[in-house]
């Protein structure tokens, strides 16, 4: 059963897309034309309307000339030409110092790094240079117009340098944003507003995603709002949390655990830096219980981040410590896969999924419910002992 | 490629170069690719001077005489062909020696008497341009004297001086027009000085008062002004030089009249953004100058723990970039090199290198006593005997343009103006507390604006834990 939904044979459901969940979606309405794509031509779409909307936008990096690796760029050159769509040399920093160049003059630059394991040559331009470029200066000069976008996350047969996750070292950079799509539909829409957003956004596609995801996506130019959560599953016993591939996997764990009478409820975080805790936070009040899941190393992901907020600011809603399911703290193993990826069993058994507080509990135990609600009113009246009682 | 065959077929003499050529080694370049962009004429040239004319081709670019000594065993009429072109082959095996026997030589206008040395390649001054050069490198003289004691007496937090390199910082300025934009390393301010900063802003900056444009958020001498097209300077080395090629890339995209200039030490080529910088900028075909000033030291490296190349300029042509070493310590030197460059660079639209040779005659910065890894004797050499601003200020004298009265009148009311504007710069109020929190993003975010509240409250709840004046 765990292999057959396990992640190396399944066929995709894009998350939130079907299983009743209300969707709570900014893009199209119905009557606009859609059109079934993948990811890669999600974004190629994305990128075509970007480069079609403002004549100063340009897209560079390697191998982008022929439409690149993943084919996120065809087209894009034999329709807006050579000057505006090219290949660089082989170099992630002179791609993003470069970058950095033509967005300080104003224009948009939408940069490609070919795997995310590469843009650490790019860290001191991003870190040092394209992050504090607005502030360093008082705003006479800024670098908005940059748009760092770049593959990331496991693909089934990587290793170490076609899987990685390093969402969190981005985050912890004031003055970056960090996007992070979870569809081709979404995907598109995040794009556009990442290009758009006058701040430099890193932008991480999962490549996992490219082929698999198969979406109905708005044909026409729309963009989705950065730094809004969106919680794509409602429920009431649990939040879970996450961002990109990983989100279809979460989504398996909730039918799964919708199967043993737990409500779950799933949120798509999209921007992680900075990342909408409003939503996290209501959602958690709401069902007491936080499971955190990402691909990246355990200690120090960005889980860390949004366990310690939540923490801080739900702590005497919560039920149970917060969870989190993710990627073991070694560099990403080819033949290890498998057992290094945080599955869909792994977030099924850890320990917020395994015992949360069941409806039937309430039939039997009715004093007890009582005392429940009456400790929610009265937080500071809540003991020790009854928090026992209820695990 | 400077290619240097022996005419010996042993191999030991093989390895012995065969040089005739003093020039520079530059050949002219028919296969060059098919360029995105046709050249275009100038149409207005703005410069400081226009009763200047040119006295020489704007492209001085020599080329190369034919030093390839055909070997016997060659047979040039046979080439192969490979990915990047044509390219004849030789059955002798023969390696390019790691340096020319020659180093390559140093262009200057002046000799150290700042007499004129001949009738060469330059492009004469007047003098309106010459005086106010004078006058501006005198200037950059007494502005780092007084803030450097500044420093000293625990005003300002820190500074870095220019002391030996006025001469590139004024006239690379004065070559360029006001839309070249400058992207400097941090030994620059001169240029920002000619482009119209006062000491009041220079000042404001290093107090990072309530007037600084870069609003208090950096160490002194990181100035930045977009009206003057001087990007801000940051602290990390040869970031800027990336970040140049795009910016010429953009200019060029507009069409506009302008380049992208950049500066970077000796040091700073080390970087892998040196590399990155000028292939990028060869590349893309982009109108950037990158100049390099070759002052002998980094911190306490010195240049021969730095590279074994014969210096910067060699570096040029491995990325096929046109470059040329000049005396950096020669006023009139690098105002035709610059210029000359600069035209190159925008009528061409390619990037150009420029290695200006000088010394660092002060510390690195403030922090820094280079006494300990240098020789007194040395650094009173360059100040006292290879000075670039006496050396320039003779020309100026021989030609009747200044006079020792003007001089101490400079000197003087440039001090007073400094110390004037330091006492004013200490006074100005600081920046108020919401500035810690603008402009990280273009709108402040969610989670500054909660910090905002937070410290907001905290100081002032314990005022005595944080400095005065901030108003809140």
């Amino acid at each position: 059963m765990a292999s057959l939904l396990g992640r190396f044979c399944r066929k995709l459901v894009v998350p939130g897309s079907a299983h009743g969940s209300r969707m709570i979606s900014t893009t199209a309405c119905d009557s606009e034309a859609v059109k079934s794509l993948n990811l890669y031509s999600a974004i190629n779409q994305a990128l075509h309307i970007a480069l079609e909307t403002d004549p100063r936008s340009y897209v560079f990096g390697e191998d982008v000339g022929f439409g690149g690796v993943f084919r996120c760029t065809t087209g894009l050159a034999e329709r807006f030409g050579k000057n505006r769509v090219f290949n660089t040399p082989l170099c992630e920093q002179g791609i993003v110092g470069f970058g950095i160049g033509l967005a300080a003059m104003g224009n948009r630059a939408v940069v490609e790094i070919q795997f995310a394991d590469y843009i650490y040559p790019a860290f001191d331009q991003i870190v040092n240079e394209a992050a504090k470029f607005r502030y360093r200066s008082g705003n006479q000069f800024n670098c908005g117009g940059l748009t760092i976008r770049a593959p990331y996350g496991a693909v089934g047969h990587g290793g170490h340098y076609h899987s990685q996750s390093p969402e969190a070292f981005f985050c912890h950079v004031p003055g970056i944003k960090v996007v992070i799509p979870r569809s081709p539909r979404e995907a598109k829409g995040l794009l556009l507003s990442s290009i758009r957003d006058p701040n430099p956004v890193v932008f991480f596609e999962p490549k996992w995603l490219y082929r698999q995801a198969v979406e109905e996506v708005p044909e026409h130019d729309y963009m989705i709002p950065l730094s809004q959560a969106e919680v794509i599953r409602e429920g009431n016993d649990i939040t879970l949390v996450g961002w990109g591939a990983q989100l279809t996997v979460m989504e398996q764990a909730c039918l799964d655990a919708e199967k043993e009478g737990i409500s779950c409820e799933l949120i798509d975080l999209k921007t992680l830096l900075p990342w909408d805790k409003e939503t996290v936070e209501a959602s958690v009040k709401k069902t007491g219980r936080l499971l955190i899941s990402h691909e990246a190393p355990v200690t120090g992901g960005f889980g860390a981040e949004i366990s310690a907020t939540i923490l801080e600011r739900c702590f005497l809603k919560l039920e149970a410590p917060v969870s989190r399911v993710c990627g073991l703290d070694t560099p990403f193993p080819l033949v290890f896969e498998p057992f290094y990826m945080p599955t869909k069993n792994k977030a099924s058994s850890s320990s917020s999924l395994s015992s949360p507080l069941k409806k039937k509990h309430y039939l039997i135990m009715g004093l007890h419910v009582w005392c429940r609600y009456w400790m929610q009113s009265s937080p500071l009246l809540i003991t020790s002992h009854s928090i026992c009682f209820f695990r | 490629m400077a290619m240097l065959f022996a005419r010996s077929r042993n191999l030991v003499s093989s390895l012995r170069q065969n040089l005739g050529l003093s020039a520079i080694l530059i050949k002219r370049n028919h296969s060059s690719p098919r360029p995105v962009f046709t050249n275009y004429q100038l149409s207005s040239r703005v410069f400081l001077d226009p009763s200047t004319s040119f006295r020489h081709e704007s492209t001085a670019v020599e080329t190369q005489p034919d030093l390839v000594q055909q070997s016997d065993h060659e047979d040039d009429a046979q080439e192969l062909d490979f990915p990047g072109g044509k390219v004849g082959y030789t059955s002798e095996m023969k390696f390019i020696p790691e340096s020319s026997s020659r180093r390559i030589p140093c262009y200057r206008v002046l000799n150290e008497h700042g007499k004129i040395i001949s009738d060469r390649d330059f492009i004469p001054v007047s003098e309106k341009l010459a005086v106010r050069m004078y006058e501006q490198m005198a200037t950059l003289q007494v502005m780092d004297h007084i803030f450097y004691e500044a420093q000293r007496q625990g005003r300002i937090s820190f500074y870095l001086t220019s002391v030996g390199e006025e001469a590139i910082n004024i006239a690379s300025a004065a070559a360029l027009s006001p839309e070249d934009v400058v992207l400097p390393q941090y030994r620059e301010p001169g240029v920002l000085l000619w482009r119209g900063f006062t000491l009041e802003e220079f000042a404001n900056q290093c107090f990072g008062n309530k007037a600084d444009y870069g609003k208090g958020r950096q160490m002194p001498i990181h100035y930045g002004s977009n009206q003057h097209n001087y990007f801000t300077v940051s602290s990390p080395i040869a970031t800027q030089l990336p970040q140049a090629a795009g910016v010429g890339y953009a200019l060029k995209m507009e069409k506009k009249n302008a380049c992208a200039v950049t500066f970077i030490g000796d040091g700073g080529t080390s970087e892998g953004d040196f590399h990155a910088g000028l292939n990028f900028a060869a590349v893309m075909e982009a109108p950037v100058v990158f100049i390099c000033r070759n002052n002998g030291w980094a911190i306490s490296t010195h240049i021969s723990e730095q590279f074994r190349s014969d210096g910067i300029v060699v570096k040029g042509q491995a990325y096929g970039i046109r470059s040329i070493r000049v005396d950096g310590n020669d006023a009139l030197a690098v105002y035709s090199a610059v210029r000359s460059a600069r035209e190159m660079a925008v009528t061409e639209q390619r990037p150009v290198l420029i290695e200006a040779m000088t010394y660092r005659v002060g510390h690195h910065s403030t922090s820094d006593d280079s006494t300990k890894y240098r020789e007194a004797d040395e650094i009173q050499y360059w100040k006292m005997s290879r000075n670039p601003v006496n050396r320039f200020k003779k020309w100026v004298e021989d030609n009747g343009w200044w006079s020792e009265e003007d001089e101490s009148k400079l000197r003087s009311s440039t001090r007073k103006q400094l110390l004037q504007a330091i006492q004013a710069a200490e006074k100005w109020e600081k920046q108020p507390l919401t500035e810690l929190f603008n402009d990280v993003y273009d709108v402040k975010t969610k989670n500054l604006e909660e910090q905002e509240v937070g410290l907001k409250a905290l100081v002032e709840k314990q005022p005595q834990d944080y400095p005065t004046g901030f108003h809140i």
